[in-house]
């Protein structure tokens, strides 16, 4: 009896990622919601640019890799084509969404656009060695803030679901973690709800997964968990922001 | 065949590209194209299509890059600062070997520049779309007709090897009126195996690409690009000869120049003047051969261009430096009168320009 075993949207192939990191986490939550929606062959992925940029690799859906930060673009090209028959989704980190993507971010969600953005935020530039990212934490110490981000001088970081809940177009936003069993469970859950959303129609759905990186941050894979719990998770509250469906049942 | 209708050449672009089978199209308002999303938005919605105005035009070219990842034509339009900002996506857009449609309704620059017609941007068309080394299509209309007739080539030229079209027009082309006739094309098919439309559980997952990291795999795929660069240099030119049989003097000019230039060649005939034109209708492919055979037979070519001078480079290259080439030119805006281009002939037939 098989008790365990890969999802089949999943590529039968080895990831790049480092040891410890969580996108292989999220990657497998979302083969298993294409499984168990029954999807995978009428699903379109869109990659970004950053650490998950040959995530093109690792989904048996098609795949399409857009440039840095346009991937919001690129589905609503391919969501266009044909919405009937196209399921799209996108898997952006923060730099990618959050900032040069931004403008493509809050405009389909604006628009809500009928795709589902799946958001990896580990507040930090994984892929170019570990730069302060739109969501790096106050006084975080990274390769371009070695002294920590100091947020007279660049700024705060920028509460994705927060932010995008004051708009009026999108259908669902929810902020999850992957930092324990219990929040994956969660987590899965709201990447499934994001893709349903699409299936029957309601339009854009982001789900915000806080995330880890331990090699960037310099930590031990455990210590980076104990870091999402006891600093992101307190910065970024879990939770739903926005889910215009529930709130039209109440 | 079709009647003749009175168009804006914006407008003719905008209802060839629907005849031509295209129902997505993505754009960002800028003078002087705007017509065309107008067109477009009206349009669209009535019959089946998809008319978007996106935020930006970064965002536009990348909605085009997903439409053309699924195989089916699409096209944006913008005037000359909002292309630059296409860069970006026309290079990915190469990279992951995608068909689609960009016009360019030049204004003169560089900055934001002013909104009157140009043809400064021969260079960011023919040489430098984007970064990394990419060629696209350039056509380069000089009618109302030819904005529609080359709207129609553009979309099979770019189904057919895989790349993009683009036309470089101006804000005089955009703008004019003129009658056209509109005939429903023949649109050949070509394979689109390698589109996105979902594995259906029945073929190996497709993925569009720009990303290879190991240096002699992406150098084989320049290598493989640039072959089929060359088909289409071998077979896609196209150019008009006017007069140039006995000619003594060439005028090399593309759209509205070229227009202008006939007028003055006219006039400078009835002086006695022999003057021909080559009249590059792709600009990439640019009729290297038209140009390299005339330099055999003339004393002379004049480049006549609303630039500070960017097609001559390439008439001067064509021509391998045999015969002198000289520049009439306008600039920021400013058209050249057929007098100005009557004078610089003038002057070329008494020996002025060697």
């Amino acid at each position: 009896m098989v008790v365990f075993e890969k999802p089949k949207a999943l590529a039968d192939v080895s990831m790049h990622y480092c040891p410890g990191c969580t996108h292989g986490i999220i990657h497998r939550l979302v083969a298993e919601v294409i499984d168990e929606l029954g999807i995978e062959g009428k699903t379109i992925g869109v990659a970004p640019v950053g650490c998950s940029v040959m995530a093109y690799n690792y989904f048996n859906c098609d795949m399409v890799e857009a440039a840095h930060g346009r991937a919001p673009a690129v589905a609503t090209g391919l969501k266009r084509a044909d919405p009937e028959n196209h399921i799209v989704f996108t898997y952006q980190g923060d730099g990618d969404l959050a900032s040069i993507g931004m403008a493509e971010t809050v405009h389909s969600a604006t628009r809500n656009e009928n795709i589902t953005v799946i958001f990896v935020n580990n507040a930090i530039y994984g892929m170019t060695g570990g730069q302060m990212a739109p969501t790096s934490l106050p006084g975080q110490v990274t390769q371009t803030s070695p002294y920590g981000r100091d947020v007279n001088h660049c700024g705060f970081p920028i509460k994705v679901c927060e932010m995008l809940s004051e708009l009026d177009g999108p259908e669902y936003l929810e902020r999850v973690a992957v930092n324990n069993v219990k929040n994956v469970k969660k987590a899965k859950m709201a990447i499934k709800k994001a893709f349903e959303n699409q299936i029957n129609g309601k339009g854009f759905s982001l789900v915000e997964v806080v995330s880890s990186c331990p090699t960037n941050w310099g930590m031990t894979p455990q210590k980076a968990l104990q870091w999402v719990e006891e600093n992101m998770i307190p910065y970024y509250p879990l939770g739903v922001y926005k889910d215009r469906s529930a709130d039209k049942a109440e | 065949m079709a009647k003749k209708v009175l168009m804006k050449g914006n407008e003719a672009i905008a209802e060839a590209a629907i005849m031509a089978g295209c129902r997505h199209y993505f754009g960002y308002p800028i003078t002087p194209q705007t017509e065309i999303a107008a067109y477009m938005a009206k349009r669209m919605p009535k019959i089946g299509g998809t008319f978007l105005q996106a935020e930006s035009e970064v965002a536009a070219i990348n909605m085009v890059y997903g439409v053309a990842s699924t195989g089916k034509r699409v096209m944006t339009s913008s005037s000359s600062p909002g292309v630059a900002l296409k860069s970006e996506g026309l290079s990915y857009m190469a990279g992951s070997d995608l068909p689609g449609l960009i016009v360019n309704v030049q204004r003169g620059g560089p900055g934001l520049g002013g909104i009157q017609p140009s043809q400064s941007d021969y260079f960011m068309a023919t040489k430098a779309g984007g970064h990394g080394d990419f060629r696209m299509i350039v056509l380069a209309p000089s009618s109302v007709q030819e904005m529609a007739d080359l709207t129609i080539k553009g979309f099979d030229l770019a189904e057919k090897y895989r790349m993009t079209s683009m036309i470089l027009a101006d804000g005089t082309m955009g703008q004019m009126m003129e009658p056209v006739e509109l005939n429903e094309p023949e649109i050949k098919e070509y394979d689109k195996s390698w589109a996105v439309t979902g594995t259906k559980m029945q073929r190996k997952h497709n993925i569009i690409n720009s990303l290879s990291l190991i240096p002699d795999e992406l150098e084989k795929l320049n290598f493989e690009r640039f072959q089929r660069y060359k088909q289409i240099e071998e077979n896609e030119v196209m150019y008009e000869e006017f007069m140039m049989d006995d000619a003594e003097i060439c005028i090399a000019a593309f759209g509205i120049a070229a227009r202008i230039s006939k007028n003055a060649i006219i006039a400078a005939r009835e002086q006695g003047i022999k003057v021909g034109l080559i009249r590059p209708i792709t600009l990439w492919p640019f009729p290297t051969e038209a140009f390299a055979k005339a330099a055999d037979k003339v004393n002379s070519f004049i480049s006549v261009e609303l630039s500070m001078g960017q097609m001559i480079e390439d008439v001067r290259l064509a021509t391998g430096c045999k015969k002198p080439v000289t520049l009439c030119n306008r600039a920021g805006g400013m058209i050249p009168s057929p007098e100005q281009v009557l004078e610089a002939i003038v002057n070329a037939a008494k020996g002025g320009n060697k």
